[in-house]
């Protein structure tokens, strides 16, 4: 337990313009995932990356490693760009925060739903790289059953608001009804496509679609029922768009002022309506300057979410003691689990004597019925469990108290028990 | 009897001032709850009060300037009604509502009135032109008001703090919508009552009437609301550009609406 370590910003603590900085790609997370789990003093990793934070979770080798070091040596920062604004867990809050984050208490909309879907990803690539090991596994495994239990004891995903709500309702506060809009998406991404989805479930008519794949966006054309655009023809038809999504991997923006007024121009004023879930940010917030062009990055969605959320709160509080009894049980079990060993060679022990006896025994009296060989077997397991009963409570109890600690070594001296226990667990957590 | 039911409708719209106060500040549960029949009841007050006084007067024709105030804040309120009807906001009463409240009080307090004596208004066909360029006037308030709402709603979409104010106001383009069409819907009405105006100046008094305050601050009226119509339609002007080209025209309605106090051949009161 005290060797798992966070470290990470989210939509709280950092701009959009420090998340683009440590956003990783989709196609550089397992070479990212497997530099960490490599990193000196790290056993075990995982990273979660999406547009609203970037999660480093890690079991070090042996009591501490340095992420921070990592973090300016994989991205390339000064410190004092991102240090500010970086957390840091360990132990048990470590596994708060993490199962906080899969439960989406810790999501920009608070109850949405695909932040579990993003750290399932996430577990899948580094699993994918050999990054994680029994014990990572075993908390993120858990974080996934944290996960399903806050959905469904709380209300909280069932109001959830998303991203895509959130981009609707402005859509219609810019636009009225959406019947009849024509929506533009560009590039891939699940919250874009999502948002694209919600626009023309509420009436939105046309749909056109770009993707620096040109094949990807034909696929994606398809399952919208548009049309499907070339990329280097992406200016060409933007301004017949009313909503442009964009999600894009590009580095710079590619709609910046000059583009909006060309459109403007186009399209005799009537308004246009961005929605920049990219990070870094594809579209140039100095956009939002101009007479009738309305842009939100994925921090002002946030914002009119985070309107919302306060119906919610209670909700949140009840999922917050679901999240802290599971961070004690998950301890407990982990606890337990390292007694675990000492008192199965323990069982072993008493019952090799037992059977020895019971052998022994059968050579003395020599033919007996098998009644007689039903009792005795009765009767020696019952003195072997009821002598053990207390040990091995005593045992549990003190592994949860006080984690492994002397009384694990003085039961297995006094029982002369061999070293099993440790080539098998892996010591203590 | 007429100014009491204007009096008592004055009351009720005192409350549309209200709302329209508190209405950019916060929601408030209970008058936006009761606005709407409280707003009602005034109006089909202030239309008894019309019926009345133009029964009693025997022509259609106002005959003082309390009338016409009276008459413009009626044909305003029409408007407001049609708008609700067809987009069920109340938005516009944020400026509606004062107006409307200032123009019907005035002509409530029942000071003196100038009365117009002039016997000119005998003819039937002023009172043609009086109702065109009335309705006229109603529409362009209202797309002015419609401009301001356009601004204000623009600014909290741009601010990125949608609060309540922003649930409260249409959408974006309705607003537009509701200001063009009332923009359209007016331009006929003003276009004809400035012919019918100056058919009726021409043969009353001959050609120098042109030079007259009042027709020159109509005529630039005039022109300033064909520009509004020429910038939405030709390269769809809205939100900024267009709230102050029609804060122009509304400026240059006003004067021209109290030019009738310096006007020689529009001041109906006989010499």
């Amino acid at each position: 337990m005290n060797r798992f370590l966070l470290i990470g910003v989210n939509h709280k603590t950092a701009p959009v313009e420090v998340r683009e900085r440590l956003a990783i790609p989709e196609s550089r997370l397992p070479e990212a995932t497997k530099r960490l789990a490599g990193h000196p003093g790290i056993e075990e990793a995982m990273i979660v990356s999406t547009c609203n934070r970037v999660e480093l979770v890690a079991r070090a080798q042996n009591g501490t490693a340095d992420l921070r070091s990592f973090i300016r040596e994989y991205f390339q920062v000064e410190p004092c760009t991102v240090e500010q604004h970086l957390y840091e867990y360990r132990a048990s809050d470590a596994v708060r925060h993490l199962f906080r984050v899969a439960a989406s208490l810790d999501s920009m909309v608070v109850g949405e739903p695909q932040i579990l879907g993003q750290v399932k990803e996430a577990y899948a690539v580094a699993r994918g790289v050999g990054a994680v090991n029994s014990h990572l596994d075993a908390l993120v495994t858990r974080a996934f059953a944290v996960a399903k239990r806050v959905r469904s004891e709380t209300a909280i995903g069932t109001s959830a608001v998303s991203v895509a709500s959130v981009a609707v309702e402005l859509a219609q506060k810019i636009f009225g009804s959406l019947e009849g809009r024509t929506v533009y998406l560009i590039g891939a991404g699940k919250m874009s496509e999502l948002a694209a989805r919600h626009l023309l479930a509420h009436g939105a008519g046309a749909i056109f679609v770009a993707n620096r794949t040109y094949d990807k966006a034909l696929e994606m054309a398809e399952r919208f029922h548009g049309q499907a655009v070339h990329f280097d023809k992406l200016y060409d038809i933007a301004d017949k768009a009313d909503i442009v999504i964009t999600s894009t991997g590009a580095p710079h923006t590619i709609f910046r002022r000059e583009h909006a007024e060309h459109f403007l121009a186009r399209r005799k004023n009537r308004p246009m309506f961005f929605i920049d879930i990219a990070v870094p940010r594809d579209v140039d917030p100095a956009m939002n300057e101009l007479d009738g062009i309305f842009v939100y990055d994925i921090d002002d969605l946030q914002q009119v979410a985070s309107a919302h959320v306060s119906d919610r709160k209670k909700e949140a509080a009840r999922a917050e003691d679901i999240i802290n009894s599971e961070v004690e049980r998950f301890a407990a079990r982990l606890q337990t689990n390292n007694v675990v060993p000492t008192i199965v060679s323990l069982q072993e022990h008493l019952e090799n004597i037992r059977q020895a006896e019971v052998e022994r025994l059968r050579g003395r009296f020599g033919e007996i019925t098998p009644e007689q060989e039903a009792a005795i077997e009765v009767l020696t397991r019952a003195i072997i469990n009821k002598i053990l009963h207390t040990p091995i409570t005593t045992l549990k109890s003190a592994a949860r108290d006080q984690g492994e600690g002397p009384l694990v070594d003085l039961v297995r001296r006094i029982f002369n028990l061999q070293d099993k226990a440790k080539a098998a667990g892996g010591g203590k957590d | 009897m007429p100014l009491f039911w204007l009096r008592v409708a004055v009351g009720f719209y005192g409350l549309g001032l209200l709302y329209a106060l508190l209405a950019l500040v916060r929601r408030h549960e209970i008058i936006s709850r009761i606005i709407m029949p409280v707003i009602g009841v005034g109006f089909v007050l202030h239309f008894v009060s019309l019926t009345e006084h133009y029964v009693n007067l025997g022509h259609l024709t106002p005959d003082s300037i309390h009338t016409s105030e009276s008459l413009l804040a009626f044909l305003i309120m029409v408007f407001f009604t049609v708008v609700y009807v067809r987009y069920r906001t109340t938005a516009p009463g944020i400026f509606v509502f004062p107006l409307v409240f200032l123009l019907t009080f005035s002509a409530a307090v029942g000071l003196k009135p100038p009365h117009f004596s002039s016997p000119m208004l005998r003819s039937g066909w002023i009172f043609v032109h009086i109702g065109l360029i009335f309705t006229g006037y109603a529409a362009l308030f209202f797309s002015f008001a419609a401009s301001l709402l356009y601004l204000l709603q623009e600014h909290t979409l741009k601010s990125k703090h949608p609060g309540g104010l922003m649930s409260r106001l249409p959408a974006l383009e309705v607003i537009d919508q509701m200001g063009y069409r009332s923009l359209l819907l007016g331009f006929p009405f003003m276009t004809f009552g400035i012919v019918a105006g100056s058919v009726i100046a021409q043969s009353e008094f001959g050609a120098h009437y042109f030079l007259d305050p009042k027709i020159v601050l109509s005529l630039l009226m005039y022109a300033v609301y064909m520009l509004l119509v020429y910038t939405r339609w030709n390269s769809g002007w809205r939100g900024r550009k267009a709230a102050y080209l029609s804060t122009f025209a509304f400026l240059a309605a006003v004067l021209a609406w109290a030019a009738n106090y310096v006007s020689g051949v529009h001041r109906f009161i006989a010499p």
